[in-house]
């Protein structure tokens, strides 16, 4: 370089003297996108393109959410789940996020089960997985979805699945779902900063339903917002209403389009669990009732259903023959459940590996020989494919 | 007064808290809710939220910050809600927490307890029923402490609060209310490293710790012989000398765990009792253990537990020898 040349500041093009300015988080501001606003008024020019078709089928996975929760947090007080994370507050944010995905999409999720039904999955492979039967999990894997019980743990997973969906030039996203809980992990900001990077088709759909167990939004970080971490890993994001179906559907849509042109998006959708974390926990040791109650007022079915009215739609909408349906469905796949038989021992031992080591398939040969020669074992064991 | 282990967590909890103001307990859903087995349930109210304090959901950052918490002088005792969720935070341990004091030749140290339910058998999902503690023992500088009763979970866990070195402390949650004991309302330790002879015998010796503790005496009881039954209690570093002297007693030995076989505390156990006693033996020492696969989700995990039929046929093959 001449010395007649300007210079430039290594770092930025942008230098300052004087005092140092300090980037606050005031310098953002960061809107929540909603088309239909709590008391259900809407602009008809925002309304998302959907046909009369759509939006009934919105509605009715929405409702298939609500019954579904509700009937796994029954049967688990019956003695038939081992425990149940309900969605119940959740609806829109699920539906209106899932409803833009397409078959070869891949979905890795937290508290969003609905999606999967979306999908394909037999609601009976559900209640499997709740039983603690290897099968549910084998069966989203058909359907190219998987759930993730370590928090946070998945979303490195889905920046690979992105990526090999870039490698291979697949017309593909893949959708890793999360909660305010696993933004403070350290798997999540590591794949987030992984996709940013890279530029693979990865959607990271964040639910912000305000609790991580009994930690709220608010304790559990410093940002104002959870939109706003991924700027900071170079991915845009959009924050937006997540009690309104229609606000989700579109934010997600149009992030959907980006993902597929190699920009990841983060969305975070603002929405709230109604029900405990999951049916072991005791949600009344951590907040008001008072809280719960101004939430049970921002329902995202009732605003949705305001909309089918002003629009003409809830006329053809026959609520309670739908929720029969939806019961119906429940009861077959609950009797499918049921009917599956105790398994062997040796489903311990099978796909640990593709192969079963020698050692592996001698424990697995002395277990069974032992449980011939002393069935007094069984005093101690059960089996429950029936929850 | 009597107690059941997760109470005798909370009691020692309480009684060091009130004792040195250096501690301080922290960790994922500890503090306002009092932890999901309630063992730090009345914390807050009596400590207040500078020393109980609910953290976001970071298990690497509350280990991280334990050491560092630790090296700045204070006395942390953190809680990992679930053993399984300890993983991610497993770097924390191997590469700063266990190597403070060494890579500053004393200079610093951790004195830390990083406190974690383990094991199966609650009916959870996945990821809610490991027995890693072979995994972590591997670890040289972190101590490994798993105590199978109340009295020696309140006497073990203020030693280790008071330790100068970091501590990992598994707690076995499937007996975490099965049985109560009497514990002392005084201030009390259980010194780590030392292993209890829980029953006598000159037959043959059965070693164990934690969850198998239970089911390892009720088929010592059931054997047609005179079985000794040592439980460890200190993983890390162990008493080797009394399983070796037992050893040498009765000539025979069975080791029971519930972590996975292959690699296991077990070996090590079985490579000590080779190294010192290996003259003395009448009988191969045999391992009843976990699988060496994933355990079984709930509908199927009550298999995988080494419960005393399983136990007890281990014994009369060593002794049949």
């Amino acid at each position: 370089m001449s010395e007649n040349e300007p210079t430039e500041h290594p770092a930025n093009a942008t230098v300052s003297a004087g005092e140092p300015r300090f980037l606050t988080q005031d310098d953002l501001s960061v809107d929540t996108h909603q088309v239909v606003a709590p008391d259900g008024s809407y602009d008809a020019d925002e309304v998302p393109d959907l046909d009369d078709e759509q939006f009934q089928d919105l509605y009715r996975w929405m409702l298939t959410d609500r019954v579904f929760s509700k009937r796994m947090v029954n049967i688990q007080r019956r003695g038939e789940l081992g425990t149940f994370g309900s969605t119940r507050g959740q609806e829109a944010s699920i539906i209106g996020s899932a409803y833009t995905l397409q078959p070869d999409d891949w979905l890795y999720v937290g508290r969003a089960w609905t999606p999967m039904f979306m999908r394909g999955v037999p609601m009976k492979d559900m209640i499997m997985f709740w039983r603690g039967i290897e099968e549910g999990q084998q069966s989203f894997a058909e359907h190219n979805c998987q759930i993730a019980i370590s928090i946070g743990s998945h979303l490195p997973l889905v920046a690979g699945l992105a990526w090999g969906m870039d490698l291979s030039g697949d017309d593909a996203i893949a959708t890793a779902y999360l909660g305010d809980g696993a933004t403070s992990t350290g798997a999540a900001h590591e794949a987030i900063n992984f996709a940013g990077a890279l530029e693979v088709p990865a959607l990271f759909y964040c639910q912000n339903n305000q609790y991580a167990i009994s930690l709220s939004a608010e304790e559990q970080t410093g940002a104002n917002t959870l939109a706003q971490k991924a700027l900071a890993y170079g991915m845009d994001a959009i924050r937006v209403d997540g009690q309104d179906v229609l606000a989700v559907y579109e934010a997600v849509n149009e992030a959907r389009k980006r993902v597929r042109n190699g920009e990841p998006v983060f969305v975070e959708s603002v929405t709230y669990r109604m029900d405990a974390h999951t049916t072991s926990d005791d949600p009344t040791r951590y907040r008001s009732d008072e809280e719960v109650d101004a939430w049970e007022d921002a329902d995202p079915l009732e605003r949705y259903r305001e909309f089918l009215r002003a629009e003409g739609l809830w006329d053809d909408i026959d609520h309670d023959a739908i929720e029969a349906e939806i019961d119906a469905e429940f009861d077959a796949a609950l009797e499918e459940a049921n009917a599956f038989e105790e398994r062997g021992v040796e489903e311990i031992f099978a796909h640990v590996y593709a192969e079963l080591p020698p050692d592996l398939q001698r424990q697995s040969e002395e277990f069974s020989d032992l449980l011939e020669r002393r069935p007094e074992l069984y005093d101690y064991i059960e089996q429950r494919p029936k929850g | 007064m009597q107690a059941t282990i997760v109470e005798a967590v909370k009691d020692a909890l309480h009684t060091e808290m009130a004792a040195d103001d250096d501690v301080v307990v922290f960790g994922e859903d500890v503090a306002e809710s009092g932890g999901v087995f309630r063992a730090t349930d009345g914390l807050l109210e009596e400590f207040g939220e500078d020393r109980v304090v609910d953290t976001p959901l970071s298990e690497i950052a509350i280990v991280g910050a334990a050491t560092g918490l630790a090296m700045y002088g204070y006395r942390p005792v953190a809680e990992i809600q679930f053993s399984g969720f300890l993983p991610p935070a497993f770097d924390q341990l191997v590469t700063n927490a266990s190597r403070i004091r060494w890579r500053t030749r004393g200079a610093l140290s951790a004195p830390m307890v990083v406190r974690m339910p383990y094991g199966a058998g609650v009916r959870a999902l996945e990821h809610h029923s490991e027995s890693m503690e072979g995994a972590y023992a591997h670890i040289p500088g972190l101590k490994v402490v798993a105590p199978s009763t109340p009295h020696d979970t309140k006497g073990l866990l203020l030693a280790s609060i008071r330790d100068p070195d970091p501590v990992l402390f598994m707690e076995p949650k499937r007996i975490y209310r099965s049985f109560r004991d009497d514990v002392p309302e005084e201030d009390y330790e259980v010194p780590l490293g030392e292993a209890a002879v829980r029953r006598e015998g000159s037959d043959l010796t059965v070693v164990s710790w934690g969850s198998m503790m239970p089911p390892t005496l009720d088929a010592a009881d059931e054997a047609d012989a005179d079985v000794e039954v040592i439980d460890l209690r200190t993983i890390s570093p162990m008493d080797t000398e009394t399983v070796v002297e037992s050893v040498k007693k009765t000539g025979r030995a069975v080791v029971v765990h519930e972590g996975p076989r292959s690699h296991g505390v077990g070996g090590d156990i079985v490579a000590h009792i080779n190294d010192e006693a290996l003259m003395y033996l009448e009988a191969p020492v045999e391992r009843v253990t976990g699988f060496d696969t994933p355990v079984p989700l709930l509908s199927m995990e009550d298999y995988y537990f080494p419960h005393p039929p399983r136990i007890l046929d281990a014994i009369e093959d060593a002794l049949s020898v």
